[in-house]
């Protein structure tokens, strides 16, 4: 049995207690989805509800956090697999389901930021939208423009009130050619990054850069 | 006095200006070809399906994002 306190040492005095309580949604279990779960999860936050209906393929190995061995498994339960072996305190819902208007407010009515980390553009687009209608006033951060490699410096996070969008807005799939592990892995931690900021921002009373 | 001709913004580019625009002509005249979009007019959202019926007031900020595949 691992000792909750000394597992949860060390940890940010006033945010970590924030991140402990939120529940964050992720739609999308793949490149982005299973690294803004993985780096929300050693953060701290409290809960994570992730969606996704797809299983786990040789291709994705490039820029997904699974394993040969998980090969065929539905991705959200191989997520939640991955995460249960550092994290044994994160609650994680995992849904084998395709997103969909009809179920959005079922799925990620209760959370407190919602993170887009789609592949199609279209449910992308179809998320965005159902999320900004549905609930103005909570956040939501999503990706577009990650792929290739290098070109750092074009990586951002574009903001319209509650809406934020992490990437170049403009490089786009090459045919036949996987976003690559690096940049996916930049943009998906910034836009968990965000997500921790955004719960705990840093002007509030005794919080700091730290 | 020399008036401004009448502007709007599009992503911070500066367009002409007349009655009856409405977004679909601003993606025409920024010849944005991208099909999947989150368009705001004065910082409110228009649906989907409301591009050609939603009208661009004068001087309106409009925010076009664009939606790429990849994840």
């Amino acid at each position: 049995m691992i000792d909750r306190e000394a597992y949860f040492s060390k940890r940010h005095p006033i945010a970590f207690p924030i991140w402990q309580r939120a529940v964050i949604g992720i739609a999308g279990a793949g490149g982005l989805g299973s690294i803004v779960a993985s780096s929300l999860a050693r953060a701290g936050i409290g809960k994570i509800i992730i969606a996704d209906f797809d299983t786990v393929s040789l291709e994705n190995l490039n820029r997904q956090q699974f394993t040969l061995q998980q090969i065929g498994e539905a991705k959200v339960h191989a997520l939640a697999s991955n995460i249960a072996g550092f994290n044994p305190f994160i609650i994680i819902e995992p849904h084998l389901v395709k997103v969909t208007p009809a179920n959005i407010e079922t799925l990620f009515g209760g959370c407190d930021i919602m993170i887009e980390a789609f592949d199609d553009a279209d449910q992308k687009e179809m998320l965005i939208h159902k999320w900004m209608e549905n609930y103005p006033a909570k956040p939501i951060i999503g990706a577009s423009g990650i792929s290739g490699y290098g070109n750092n410096e074009s990586i951002s996070i574009h903001r319209y009130d509650k809406l934020y969008i992490v990437g170049d807005l403009q490089s786009k799939l090459e045919d036949g050619i996987s976003p690559i592990a690096t940049r996916v892995a930049i943009i998906a931690n910034m836009q968990a990054n965000l997500a921790l900021e955004l719960l705990a921002p840093h002007n509030q009373e005794g919080n700091d850069n730290g | 006095m020399i008036m401004d001709k009448p502007s709007f913004i599009v992503n911070g580019h500066k367009l002409p200006w007349q009655e009856g625009l409405v977004v679909r002509d601003a993606l025409t005249m920024m010849t944005y070809t991208f099909k999947m979009l989150v368009i705001k007019v004065n910082g409110k959202l228009v649906k989907k399906g409301d591009y050609d019926s939603t009208p661009i007031p004068l001087n309106a900020e409009v925010e076009v994002i664009h939606l790429i595949s990849g994840g």
